[in-house]
């Protein structure tokens, strides 16, 4: 094993463009405030909130692929372990920022963006007074603040257990066993508290309390989909990263192939839940439902929403098709960066169309924010990269993973 | 179809069958197949044989089954006998993507049925040569086809010092004839004297 690169260096270049990618976001939320912070708040909050959520999802969608993976025995994935779990560490910067943008806008009381925010207004709303036991600033508080700790703490205690190999190798099958099972527990906890999360209650706070008195019970599942596509996507880009830079020896196409794999599938996943959001609502045909859909399909947004669709599912369905595709590390570096700032722009309309019905107003502020939290994605992943051994050589499942074949 | 010769080989160890492929390649003999009684990973790759084109059928397979859905059901909704269903446009496409769905699935599901029988000349009544029946049981069977050049001798000795069991040397038919199993019948025997090298 010592002939591998094992341990990463930062390379100048990119730490330059990372640093580089945080000044600007940093100056587009300096400018943005004062342009929009005083007239027009929800406009500032509105940006904060798409690009502070959906980083976060995708980044905390890597701690739920290890999780998954873990749970079901899978071995592929270890050896290219380290990259998903550097990836989760940015959970906990993006994690606070998101925790402060969310209690800026519940406690700021921002009703442009969360309408049941509005006490008097509620007051006179049958439907948000009906929902007024789960949508108030003490639930979203204190179920943010557990959703972000626990995935935190969670993810934490997950990178703990394969690290305290790399200094502990396993001496015996017995505690191979005893690894395998305690790692198996705690992947459960965090798939379990994930379920009550991203799949269940945090996007219906987060982000579906944006139309308060429309509800799916797809909503969750559809964000779930879209983080987790564009988390194997993020995945995929550090792997090809790494690789171009000559570290991550053991991981070959074999490798490659499957997460293109989860990409063109999820992708297509995605598009299934998009459209029986859709249809079932098309069809229904019931005021209360469709008004969810007027301005996206019919409005201001009708752009954004074909584009969505185009960019997230026909793009990777037929680019991604071929097997030769997904072996190749140009075509699926590509297509990752295309699906992730697909999903960014479905997040976009997910959040935007809410307090801005009229009229489209994606600007640079938009996309100087969004590079910022590139930048501190690629920043805090190539910290967390450097800190750990890239191969986690003494997992009981790493060989499989190296002799692993599709 | 022809009958010709070929140089049978069993293996009962995968670690010695590998091995044993390279070497058959490297020498240049000509492999006929292999059979083994499960799916190997890598044998394929290891026998330099190419990817199949199964996909390639399913997708267009697919793709028939697409157009043929939504044509057929925006001729029937929108030109032939167009009804108000709900109050919904004529061309509600919404409404007919599940069924354009399934129909792409069951095109490329049967046509890719059928197109794998053809390429493994699998169907009912249609006969192939067996060159050993513990195949299907627990040995791997490696076949070599012989030209009139070949000397089976040495491919015999070949095929022992790369570690095979039992080796013996078959005349069969490589194609298929109709018949049944329990009433064999073996067109390759009766014209057996007929060949160019026996």
């Amino acid at each position: 094993m010592s002939s591998f690169k094992e341990q990463f260096e930062i390379p100048g270049r990119f730490r330059n463009i990372s640093f580089a990618l945080m000044a600007v976001g940093i100056v587009s939320v300096i400018v943005g405030f004062f342009m929009y912070g005083s007239h027009e708040p929800a406009r500032f909050w509105a940006t904060m909130l798409h690009n502070s959520v959906f980083f976060l999802l995708i980044t905390n969608a890597s701690m739920f692929f290890i999780c998954a993976t873990t749970l079901a025995m899978g071995s592929w994935q270890l050896a290219f372990r380290r990259v998903p779990e550097a990836i989760s560490k940015c959970v906990i910067p993006l994690g606070i920022i998101a925790l402060i943008v969310l209690l800026c806008i519940v406690l700021g009381d921002q009703h442009h963006i969360y309408h049941w925010l509005d006490k008097e207004h509620v007051q006179h709303d049958t439907i948000l007074k009906g929902k007024a036991g789960f949508l108030n600033p003490t639930f979203f508080i204190v179920w943010t603040l557990l959703s972000i700790g626990l995935w935190i703490a969670l993810g934490h205690k997950m990178r703990q257990l394969s690290r305290y190999l790399d200094e502990n190798p396993l001496a015996s099958v017995a505690e191979g066993k005893k690894y395998v099972f305690k790692s198996t527990i705690w992947s459960a906890l965090f798939i379990v508290w994930f379920a009550l999360t991203v799949a269940s209650v945090t996007p219906w706070l987060w982000l579906m309390s944006i139309d308060a008195h429309w509800y799916s019970t797809m909503y969750s599942w559809y964000t779930f989909a879209s983080s987790f596509v564009s988390g194997m996507s993020l995945i995929a880009l550090f792997v090809i990263f790494l690789k171009n830079r000559g570290y991550l020896e053991v991981v070959t196409e074999e490798h490659l192939h499957d997460l293109g794999k989860f990409m063109f599938a999820f992708s297509i996943f995605w598009c299934y839940l998009w459209f029986s959001q859709y249809m079932l609502i098309w069809y229904a045909n019931i005021p209360e439902e469709t008004i969810y859909f007027k301005p996206r399909v019919q409005g201001a947004y009708r752009a954004i929403f074909f584009l969505n669709l185009i960019v997230n599912f026909f793009t990777p369905l037929l680019l991604l098709m071929r097997r030769s595709a997904k072996r190749n590390y140009t075509s699926v570096a590509i297509l990752a960066v295309i699906i992730i700032f697909g999903h960014w722009v479905d997040f976009y309309q997910m959040v935007f169309v809410g307090p801005f019905k009229e009229h489209v107003d994606l600007n640079l502020f938009d996309f100087g924010v969004a590079a910022g939290f590139v930048g501190l994605i690629m920043f805090s992943t190539g910290r967390a990269l450097a800190q750990a051994p890239l191969l986690a050589k003494n997992d009981p499942f790493f060989k499989e993973s190296v002799i692993h074949h599709t | 179809m022809s009958v010709k010769k070929f140089v049978v080989g069993c293996f009962d160890d995968e670690a010695v069958l590998f091995p044993a492929v390279k070497k058959v390649r490297k020498a240049g003999y000509k492999l006929h197949d292999i059979y083994t009684p499960f799916p190997m990973h890598g044998l394929d790759h290891a026998m330099g044989l190419r990817d199949t084109s199964l996909h390639t059928a399913g997708f267009i397979y697919a793709i028939t089954g697409t157009t043929t859905a939504l044509g057929g059901i925006s001729w029937v909704f929108t030109k032939d006998w167009p009804l108000n269903i709900g109050g919904k446009p004529h061309f509600a496409l919404p409404a007919w993507i599940p069924i354009t769905f399934e129909l792409t699935v069951l095109f490329s599901a049967v046509g890719m049925v059928l197109t794998f029988c053809y390429l493994c000349q699998l169907a009912p009544f249609l006969k192939k040569h067996h060159f050993h029946p513990r195949a299907t049981d627990d040995q791997f069977v490696m076949v070599i086809e012989c030209n009139e050049k070949t000397n089976e001798d040495e491919v015999k000795s070949f095929l022992a010092q790369a570690g095979a069991k039992e080796i013996n040397v078959q005349n069969a038919e490589t194609g298929w004839w109709l018949g049944r199993y329990d009433k064999d019948t073996m067109p390759f025997q009766v014209r057996k004297e007929k060949t160019a090298f026996e």
